[in-house]
């Protein structure tokens, strides 16, 4: 196994640009593009698409809690449909798919300086393998029954029985498949994101001299490869039980005096694997966020990341815990009051290196030359967003907290905090800061601006007031509370509010998306490396990067990623493939 | 969720050995200059083609570690009735050996630069597999005929699952394995075909592994030893 083959034991540095494959049409050009940037900008705009269809489910759902029975088109079965769609779509179809397959595509090659992923037509199947799935999906809209309404979780028995909108129609089918597909799809994606790190680095380019952003969707897409299959199972034994009757997790049940022919099923066991995939799931959305972050608070900072060793740790550690945590989502279930001590406990020790990276952050910030660019600003966003949804997290994660809020707006403030807001604001911030590479173009000043503040200001409006009516005992899950004692005149005007807010920060992202549109003709000119930042992917030959990225040869890497404002350097950043050696701090201690 | 956490400390053991070799505890911002000066073990000598299988055979391990898993919790349960194993399923293991062996040939050969060695391998390899997948359809049709069919007992709902992902994965490989063929046959260049043959045969030395060990699983050995194994603990 020590030998090798003549063509892989030629550095990278010198391979030809010869062993591209070369499109020869414009439908291998701009459709059937086995180019990692084609493909990562294929995913995005997929998954942006598919993301306003899970916004405006998300206005409907606030349409009816602010304004109960006003609107009758919203009816209890509709209500469940909009929130199963608009958790699936968010979490999967839009938050894994444009962390993992838009940025992942678009920025490993161009970081680690490679021509393009070690298998391009793998990586192309993997975007229509997901577009197929996105479809599969939106069928369910189409389908007779409509879409599943069994909950974004999909717990049975509930989610294939007949009380369940879709249940014993096509809608849990469809999602079922859809998810599967997706699942095969992005296991493409992921062998190539992984091997690539593993194998495409660029001369001088060692894993500690990676750019965050790459360690960040490296040991996402590690952590993503081992957890989907956990979902995989699932819905594979769900669909088994739907379609031919098996009773993997379907118990005994009496439906309308009717004996079903399930029996002796365990939903519990579904619950087991839908978490193992469910909480690695966060971190697979937070781990890039992270990575980003680190890098946009650098360069934007005009300052070296403080503690990078630590901060490739603790996503390590980050990922390795997250797979031991999963039964803090089931406290409710009933489970064993010490295997709930357990959960408690691991799920409490992820805040040491999560509190870590918060701390390199701010100290990276300290007394840094802070530019308030757009992608600073969300970055900043970002970090008070996550220790607000953090700091509920510690609550969350003790049994005896989560009994009694388990069931409240406490849990959906919660996580909208963490897992919505907080990577979402990552991903507007690492728009802001890649569009000119990606287009030549920056984004417009003055709305990006509006579209930072209602955004940020507008999702602290909606889920500040919902974490206090969850305290007040408002739970979720329920279509319409007129009448209920917890829903007392001052919740209800607290929902309205929140509604509206929903409504005015969705607002603004339609102008984000004018703004998308409108500056890839009339945005400003951009250069090659608008923000000064040093990692590779700004200094490529052409912007936008032309297939294979890097013209005749490949970047020889000299330093680490975070070389700015050097002592005795000229300028105040120093790419990564500058030789030369600068600062005083240099010289061995 | 045992078995999948004892696999996933395999997983992990294999990621610490390979963070080991990554100089975690540099500090990059020292260090100026080609890394080749201080870095003895960078990118893997190994071809990006096994590396990349490598990683797919972990995600395929895994979600047999989960169905294992599965079968386990399921199993406890009251209803679970064990099912006969046909005496098929020997034969059906033996074809799976056989095509394994045929494929570790061919690899040594392609080494060899043998051709002729090289398709007879591969295509005895081809047969032998076709042949366990022919033998694994004919034991669900015994089983049915002997009226244990797949939904009535979780036993036999796993069976049934368990094979057919087993067979799925088989039915991939042949996949490739045709498509290596019709090189060997159509003269591909010989590094690129040995390259081709050895990544059939790691997969299907893999699979062999899985057959193995879901064989003794649903044959019910691998509970008995997972008893063993916890009253030893207890």
């Amino acid at each position: 196994m020590v030998d090798v083959t003549p063509a892989d034991a030629v550095p990278p540095a010198e391979v030809a640009e010869m062993e591209l494959y070369h499109p020869h049409s414009w439908w291998t050009k701009y459709v059937f593009s086995q180019d990692a940037k084609v493909i990562a900008i294929q995913y995005s705009a997929t998954a942006t698409a598919i993301g306003l269809v899970a916004l405006v489910l998300s206005w409907l759902m606030r349409l009816q809690l602010g304004f109960p029975g006003t609107f009758d088109f919203i009816t209890p079965e509709a209500y469940y449909q909009f929130i199963t769609m608009h958790g699936m779509i968010m979490v999967i179809y839009l938050l894994t798919a444009l962390f993992l397959g838009g940025f992942g595509n678009y920025l490993i090659p161009l970081m680690v300086g490679a021509r393009d992923m070690v298998f391009p037509y793998v990586n192309m199947l993997s975007y229509w393998i997901y577009l197929l799935a996105v479809l599969v999906l939106v069928s369910s809209f189409f389908a007779p029954g409509g879409p599943t309404g069994a909950g974004w979780t999909l717990y049975p028995p509930q989610a294939i029985m007949t009380g369940t909108p879709g249940g014993q129609e096509w809608g849990i089918i469809l999602m079922l498949v859809s998810l599967i597909l997706f699942i095969i799809g992005f296991t493409m994606g992921g062998l190539n994101y992984v091997v690539t790190v593993l194998q495409g680095r660029t001369r001088g380019m060692t894993m500690m001299r990676l750019p965050l952003t790459v360690w960040g969707i490296f040991t996402a897409t590690v952590m993503a490869l081992l957890a989907f299959p956990a979902l995989f199972v699932a819905c594979v034994m769900m669909l088994l039980d739907r379609v031919l009757g098996t009773s993997f997790f379907m118990p005994a049940v009496v439906e309308m005096g009717e004996q079903l022919q399930h029996n002796g099923g365990s939903p519990i066991l579904f619950q087991h694997l839908f978490w193992f995939f469910g909480h690695p799931e966060v971190y697979i959305v937070a781990l890039p966020a992270f990575g980003i972050v680190s890098d946009l608070i650098s360069t934007h900072a005009r300052k070296n990341i403080f503690g990078y060793r630590m901060m490739v740790w603790a996503i390590v550690g980050i990922g390795a815990l997250s797979f031991v945590v999963w039964a803090h989502h089931m406290y409710v279930s009933g489970m064993h009051p010490y295997f709930g001590f357990f959960f408690a406990t691991t799920t409490l020790i992820i805040a040491i290196p999560t509190a870590i990276k918060v701390y390199n952050w701010v100290l990276t910030l300290w007394r840094g030359d802070i530019h308030l660019t757009i992608p600073m600003l969300f970055a900043m966003a970002f970090i008070v967003t996550f220790v607000n949804g953090g700091l509920t997290g510690l609550f969350l994660g003790n049994v005896v907290v989560d009994v009694p809020l388990s069931d409240t707006m406490f849990v959906v403030a919660h996580f909208h905090m963490v897992m919505g807001v907080a990577p979402i604001v990552v991903i507007f911030g690492a728009i802001y800061h890649w569009y000119p590479k990606v287009t030549g173009r920056m984004l417009n000043e003055t709305l990006g601006r509006f579209h930072f503040w209602v955004t940020f200001l507008g999702a602290y409006l909606i889920f500040f007031p919902m974490h206090y009516i969850g305290l007040m005992g408002v739970p979720r899950r329920y279509a319409e509370m007129t009448d209920v004692t917890v829903m007392t005149e001052s919740a209800h005007h607290l929902n309205s509010f929140i509604s509206i807010m929903a409504f005015i920060v969705g607002f603004a992202q339609i102008v984000f998306l004018f703004n998308l549109i409108w500056s890839i003709r009339h945005g400003r000119e951009a250069g090659g490396n608008p923000w000064r930042a040093t990692t590779l992917e700004w200094q490529t030959p052409q912007t936008p990067p032309a297939h294979g990225n890097f013209g005749k040869e490949l970047p020889i890497v000299y330093r680490w990623a975070y070389d700015y404002s050097v002592p005795g350097a000229k300028e105040d950043f120093i790419p990564q493939n500058m030789p030369g050696t600068f600062g005083p701090s240099r010289e061995p201690a | 969720m045992s078995v999948i956490l004892v696999f996933l400390l395999v997983i992990a053991g294999f990621a610490g050995w390979w963070l080991s070799h990554q100089r975690l505890m540099t500090k990059p911002w020292l260090e100026q200059g080609v890394a080749e000066d201080f870095v003895p073990f960078d990118r893997s000598g190994l071809p990006t083609a096994k590396i990349g299988l490598g990683v797919f055979l972990a995600v395929v391990g895994c979600l047999f570690a989960l169905f294992t898993s599965a079968y386990f919790m399921r199993m406890a349960l009251s209803d679970w009735q064990p099912l006969p194993m046909p005496r098929l399923l020997w034969l059906n293991t033996g074809m799976l050996v056989l095509s394994s062996i045929a494929l570790q040939c061919a690899s040594v050969a392609a080494r060899k630069r043998q051709m002729d060695t090289v398709r007879l391998g591969l295509v005895a390899a081809g047969l032998t597999a076709i042949a366990f997948l022919i033998g694994q359809l004919m034991a669900w049709r015994d089983l049915t005929a002997d009226g244990y069919f797949l939904a009535s007992n979780p036993a036999n709902s796993f069976f049934y699952l368990i094979t057919g992902m087993h067979g799925l994965h088989i039915v991939g490989g042949l996949v490739g394995l045709s498509r290596t063929t019709a090189g060997a046959w159509n003269g591909a260049r010989p590094e690129r075909l040995r390259l081709s043959v050895e990544l059939c045969a790691m997969y299907w030395h893999f699979l062999l592994f899985v057959w193995l060990a879901i064989f003794a699983l649903l044959a019910g050995w691998a509970a008995t030893f997972i008893d063993i194994c916890r009253q030893l603990l207890t």
